[in-house]
C-alpha cells in the first residue's frame, strides 16, 4: 500500500528510499524530507528514551490531500517514513505498525550482514524484495 | 563449406551435440561456453580446434549454425582421427568415427569421454587439454548440467591443476587456459573452479589478473557456461587473442588452483552430475568447505562472526555487493554469525559465483543449513529459505536467533530435561553430605575398612546418618522416586562413572564384605503393594543390621552418588523423582540410625524403605537390597518406633516429602526431618513439589507412604514393566528380617540381594534415560518448529 517508503539514518541522510510510481518520485523524496521535522518533532516530545515499539511507531506523522505520512523510528534513531496512498482504504493502524514491523526485521536483518557498513545505502535484494512486496500489495 | 555427409550415426550424434550446444535454441550456436567446452572435450589442441573453427565457418560468422557445428563435428573427428584437418576432409573421408569429447557436458560426451577422460594426460590422441586428473573426464558427465556448477569448477579444478599436478599437463595448459577464459565470461574471476574453491583464495588474486585480462578479452561469450567449464572451446574470434593470454592466465590459474582441489575438483565433477539440483554441495566441496572452516572456527559447532567471515571472502574477490548477497543468502538464521551448514553455503555460493553462476534469489534447498536432523528439516529450510530471503516477515527465520544453531547442540540436554519432566526418574536429591558419602563410598571401595578410622565413614558417621536420613526421605518424595531409585540404582550400577563413584558405586553393591551392607536402600517405597515399589522388595532389602552400618554408609552414598548424578542429568522436571529414587539411604552406618538412612534413599517405596530402614540396625546388612520394599513396609508399621532407626528411616521420608520441614512432631522425626529438610532442600529442588511437609511425625510413615504411593502410581504405570522387572527381582528377594541376630547371613542375603536389585535398577535406569532422550529430542524438534512458525505469526 505504501507508495514510498524510506530509510533514514540518524543523521536524516537516506540510507533506503524507493517510491512508486517513479515518477512522482522527486515529490515523495520531497515528502520524506519534509516529514523528518515532524519526526523530529515527535521524538523530542517523547523525553525519555523508550523502547516500547508502541513508541517506536510515531503514527500518523500528517495527512495531505492525496496520501498520508506515517512514521517509525528505531533505538538507533533510524527512521522509516512510508507515504500511503490516502485512496487507498484507510488502512488499519494495525497494518502500518504490521508493514513498519516488518521493515524493522529486514533492516536488522540488513544490519547483520557484515558486509555491510553502517550508513550505506542499502543495496540488500531480500530488503528490496521485502519492500517491493509490501508496496506492490498496497496498490 | 561443402556440403555435408554424414552417416546416420553422425547424423543423430551431431544433432544430439548441436541440441545440446544449442542452448537457446536458436538453430545457431554461438561460441558459448557449451560449444566451447565440447570442443575442449574433443582433447584437441587448441591449434587443432582453433583450425576447424576456420574450416567450419564459424570464425567466419562469428557463430556455429548447425552446418558449421555439423562441420566443426566432422572435423573434430577427422583430427581425432590423427588425419590432417582440410575441408574436403569432411566429406572424403569415410567411416569416421565419431567424434569423441573428454569432457562429459552431455551423456553423450560422456559417453565418449568416459574412454578418455581420465587417467591419461590425454597423450594419444587427445593430447591435451583435457585434465590430467583422472576424474575429471567422467566429471564431466556430471558437470554437463550448467548448474552444475561444481563440475564445473571439478573441472576446472582438474584443468587447473594438471598442469601443476604433472608435467605432463603442462603442453595442455595453453588450452585449457583458452578455455577457461572462454568459458567464463561472468565477471571476474574465471576460477571456474567451484570444485576447488578453498585452495583458490590466495590463487585468486593472481589468477584474477591473468583471468580477467583473458576474460576481458574473451568476454563476448554467453554468459556463466554453466558446463563444462574446462571444455570452453575458445570462441572463435577472440580466441586468438585470448589465447595469448590464455596461457600466461590460464597457468596462473591452474596453478593456483591446483592446491588442494585438484583432487576434490576431479571427485566432485564426477559426483556432482545432477543436473536438477545444480546447487548440491558435492562430499569433496563439503569436506573442503569443512576444513575451511576450521581453520576459522575449530569447534565445528560453533559459529564463524560476521567480521571473520567477511573477510574470508573477500579474499574471494568478489564485490562487496555480491558477497552481501551470499551473506543474505547463507545467513540462515540472521544472526550475523555462520554456523558449518550456513558456511558451507555460502562457500558453495562463492564458488559458484566465481565460476559465473548467477546468484539465486533464494538459497536454494541443498544449501540450507539442517537446523534439525528430522524429517521436517525441508520444511524448515524452505521457510528458513523463504524467510530469509523476504527478510521481513521472517521475524526471525528459524529463529534468527543465534539460539537456532544451538538448539542442535542442546537438544540432547533438552530432551534430557524434558525427559525428566515427562518420565519419572528418580530425582537425585541432593544431599549434601552427599558428597561426603561419595568420598566414604569411594573410601569403602577402595578397600578402606570400614573399620579404617579413617575412612571417611567412621569419620563422619554422623554426616552419614544425616545423608541417610535425608537419603531416605528423598526416597519418599515422589512417585517418581520409586522409578529414580531403581533408575539410580540402575544408573549406579551401569553407569558408574556417572555417578563419580563408579568404582566406589559398584563395589558398594558388590558386598565385598559384610560391611558393604548393599547399596543404599532404595528410596523407600511408597507402599510395598505398589507396583513400582512392590518391584523392588526394599522391605526385604532393608532389614539391614547395624552391622553393615559401614556398608550401609557405602550404599547410602552410592545412592547419594545415583541421585546427585541423576539429578544433575535430569535437571529439570523431574528432579523430584529422581531425587527420590536416588541412592538409597545413606550407606550404613554403625549407627542404627543409619540404618533406615540408606533404606529411605528409594524412592521406591519409601515407607518400605522407612521401614526398613527404622527396622534396626540389624537390618544394615540388608540395607543393600534397599528394593526390598517389605522394609518400608516395616518402617512404616514400626512409625511409631522411637529408635533411632526409625528416625533414620523418617528422614528420607520426611525429606521425600519435601522440604517439608516438619521439624517438630515425633522425637524422631522432628530430628529426622529437620535433618532430612536441609538435606532435601540442598539437594533436591525436585523434591518440592511431590512430597508433601511431613507434619507429623508419626502419621509421617504413613503419610508419606500414601502420598509416595499416589506419586509413584502415575510413574508407576510407566514404568511398570520396569518395576515388575524390579519387583520380581526384589521379590525374590527374601524379606530381610529385622532380628539381628543373623548378621552374617543376612548380611550376605541382603548384600545378594541388594545386587541384584542394583542391577535391576540400573536397567530401569538406563530405559528411562532413553526415554527421557527420546522426549527432549521430540521436544527441541518442535521448539525448533515452533520458533520457526513464531515469526509468521507475529506479523
Amino acid at each position: 500500500m505504501a507508495v514510498c517508503i524510506a530509510v533514514i539514518a540518524k543523521e536524516n541522510y537516506p540510507l533506503y528510499i524507493r517510491s512508486i510510481p517513479a515518477e512522482q518520485e522527486l515529490k515523495f523524496h520531497y515528502t520524506v524530507h519534509t516529514s523528518l521535522d515532524v519526526v523530529d518533532e515527535k521524538v523530542s516530545a517523547m523525553g525519555k528514551a523508550l523502547v516500547d515499539q508502541r513508541e517506536l511507531y510515531l503514527g500518523l506523522l500528517y495527512p495531505t490531500e492525496d496520501y498520508k505520512v506515517y512514521g517509525y523510528v528505531t533505538n538507533s534513531k533510524v527512521k522509516f517514513v512510508m507515504v500511503v496512498d490516502s485512496s487507498n482504504t484507510a488502512l488499519r493502524d494495525n497494518e502500518i505498525r504490521s508493514m513498519f514491523r516488518k521493515l524493522h526485521n529486514s533492516y536488522t536483518d540488513v544490519m547483520c550482514n557484515p558486509f555491510y557498513n553502517p550508513g550505506d545505502r542499502i543495496h540488500s535484494r531480500a530488503f528490496d524484495n521485502m519492500v517491493t512486496s509490501m508496496m506492490v500489495q498496497v496498490c | 563449406m561443402e556440403g555435408l555427409t554424414l552417416s546416420d550415426a553422425e547424423q543423430k550424434y551431431y544433432s544430439d551435440l548441436f541440441s545440446y550446444c544449442d542452448i537457446e535454441s536458436t538453430k545457431k550456436v554461438a561460441s558459448n561456453g557449451r560449444v566451447v567446452e565440447l570442443f575442449r572435450a574433443a582433447q584437441l589442441p587448441n591449434e587443432v580446434v582453433l583450425q576447424i573453427m576456420e574450416l567450419c565457418g564459424a570464425t567466419r560468422l562469428g557463430y556455429f549454425g548447425r552446418s558449421q557445428f555439423y562441420i566443426a563435428l566432422k572435423l573434430v573427428a577427422v583430427a581425432q582421427s590423427g588425419l590432417p584437418l582440410r575441408v574436403e576432409s569432411i566429406n572424403t573421408v569415410k567411416d569416421l568415427p565419431l567424434p569423441r569429447f573428454g569432457a562429459s557436458k552431455n551423456e553423450q560426451e560422456s559417453r565418449h569421454t568416459t574412454s578418455y577422460s581420465s587417467d591419461t594426460e590425454n597423450q594419444g590422441s587427445y593430447s591435451g587439454v583435457i585434465p590430467p586428473p583422472p576424474g575429471r573426464v567422467q566429471v564431466k558427465k556430471g558437470s554437463v548440467s550448467h548448474d552444475a556448477v561444481q563440475p564445473r569448477t571439478s573441472t576446472d579444478q582438474q584443468e587447473s591443476t594438471s598442469p601443476v599436478v604433472s608435467p605432463q599437463q603442462s603442453p595442455p595448459t595453453s588450452p585449457h587456459t583458452w578455455r577457461k577464459h572462454n568459458r567464463h565470461p561472468s565477471g571476474g574471476n574465471n576460477e571456474r573452479s567451484l570444485a576447488g574453491p578453498g585452495p583458490f583464495w590466495s590463487p585468486f588474486s593472481e589468477a584474477q589478473t591473468g583471468s580477467s585480462a583473458g576474460d576481458a578479452v574473451w568476454s563476448g561469450h554467453s554468459p556463466p557456461p554453466p558446463q563444462e567449464n574446462w571444455v570452453s572451446f575458445a570462441d572463435t574470434p577472440p580466441t586468438s587473442t585470448l589465447l595469448a593470454m590464455h596461457p600466461a592466465s590460464v597457468q596462473d590459474q591452474t596453478t593456483v588452483r591446483t592446491v588442494a582441489s585438484a583432487t576434490t575438483a576431479n571427485e566432485i565433477r564426477r559426483q556432482s552430475s545432477s543436473y536438477d539440483d545444480p546447487w548440491k554441495i558435492t562430499d569433496e566441496q563439503r569436506q573442503y568447505y569443512v576444513n575451511q572452516f576450521k581453520t576459522i572456527q575449530p569447534d565445528l559447532n560453533g559459529f564463524i562472526p560476521g567480521s571473520a567471515a567477511k573477510e574470508f571472502f573477500t579474499k574471494s574477490k568478489l564485490p562487496i555487493l555480491e558477497l552481501s548477497h551470499i551473506w543474505e543468502l547463507s545467513d540462515f538464521d540472521k544472526d550475523g554469525a555462520l554456523t558449518l551448514d550456513e558456511f558451507c553455503a555460502a562457500f558453495h555460493l562463492v564458488v559458484a559465483r566465481k565460476n559465473g553462476y548467477d546468484l539465486p534469489e533464494k538459497l536454494p534447498e541443498s544449501l540450507m543449513p539442517k537446523l534439525i536432523d528430522l524429517e521436517d528439516s525441508a520444511d524448515v529450510g524452505d521457510q528458513s529459505g523463504e524467510v530469509g530471503y523476504s527478510g521481513s516477515p521472517a521475524e526471525a527465520p528459524p529463529s534468527k536467533s543465534p539460539s537456532m544453531p544451538s538448539l542442535n547442540q542442546t537438544w540432547p540436554e533438552l530432551n534430557q530435561s524434558s525427559e525428566d519432566t515427562a518420565i519419572v526418574h528418580p530425582v537425585p536429591i541432593r544431599m549434601t553430605p552427599s558428597k561426603i558419602h561419595m568420598q566414604e563410598m569411594e573410601l569403602k571401595r577402595t578397600g578402606s575398612d570400614h573399620t579404617n578410622p579413617t575412612s571417611p565413614l567412621l569419620v563422619k558417621p554422623s554426616d552419614l546418618s544425616e545423608e541417610n536420613k535425608i537419603n531416605s526421605s528423598v526416597k519418599f518424595v515422589s512417585g517418581n522416586t520409586v522409578a529414580d531409585g531403581y533408575s539410580s540404582s540402575d544408573s549406579f550400577t551401569s553407569d558408574p562413572e556417572q555417578i563419580g563413584n563408579a568404582v566406589t558405586r559398584q563395589r558398594s553393591h558388590s558386598g565385598t564384605s559384610p560391611d558393604n551392607t548393599a547399596p543404599p536402600p532404595p528410596p523407600p517405597r511408597p507402599h510395598p503393594s505398589h507396583s513400582r515399589s512392590s518391584s523392588l522388595d526394599m522391605n526385604r532389602t532393608f532389614p539391614v543390621t547395624t552391622e553393615l552400618c559401614p556398608l550401609k554408609s557405602e550404599t547410602v552414598h552410592f545412592w547419594l552418588c545415583i541421585s546427585r548424578t541423576s539429578k544433575n542429568k535430569l535437571h529439570t522436571g523431574q528432579q523430584q523423582a529422581g531425587v527420590v529414587a536416588h541412592p538409597p539411604a545413606v550407606p550404613p552406618r554403625p549407627q542404627p540410625s543409619q540404618v533406615p538412612g540408606p533404606h529411605v534413599h528409594r524412592p521406591v517405596d519409601a515407607e518400605g524403605l522407612i521401614t526398613h530402614t527404622s527396622t534396626s540396625p540389624q537390618q544394615i546388612p540388608e540395607q543393600p537390597n534397599f528394593a526390598d520394599f517389605s522394609q518400608f513396609e516395616v518402617f512404616a508399621a514400626s512409625n511409631v518406633n522411637e529408635e533411632p532407626d526409625d528416625e533414620a528411616e523418617k528422614h528420607p521420608e520426611v525429606l521425600q516429602v519435601e522440604k517439608s520441614s516438619d521439624p517438630s512432631g515425633s522425637l524422631r522425626v522432628a530430628k529426622t526431618d529437620g535433618r532430612i529438610e536441609e538435606k532435601t532442600a540442598a539437594s533436591a529442588p525436585a523434591n518440592v513439589g511431590k512430597s508433601t511437609t511431613p507434619l507429623a511425625p508419626p502419621p509421617k510413615p504413613i503419610r508419606r507412604r500414601l502420598k509416595s504411593e499416589d506419586e509413584l502410581r502415575p510413574e508407576v504405570d510407566e514404568h511398570s514393566q520396569k518395576t515388575g522387572v524390579l519387583a520380581a527381582v526384589l521379590s525374590s528377594q527374601p524379606s530381610i528380617p529385622r532380628s539381628v541376630g543373623k548378621d552374617k547371613k543376612a548380611i550376605q542375603a541382603s548384600i545378594r540381594r541388594n545386587k541384584e536389585t542394583n542391577t535391576v535398577l540400573a536397567r530401569l535406569n538406563s530405559e528411562l534415560q532413553q526415554q527421557l532422550k527420546d522426549v527432549l529430542e521430540e521436544r527441541i524438534s518442535l521448539e525448533v518448529q515452533l520458533e520457526q512458525l513464531r515469526p509468521f505469526s507475529h506479523l
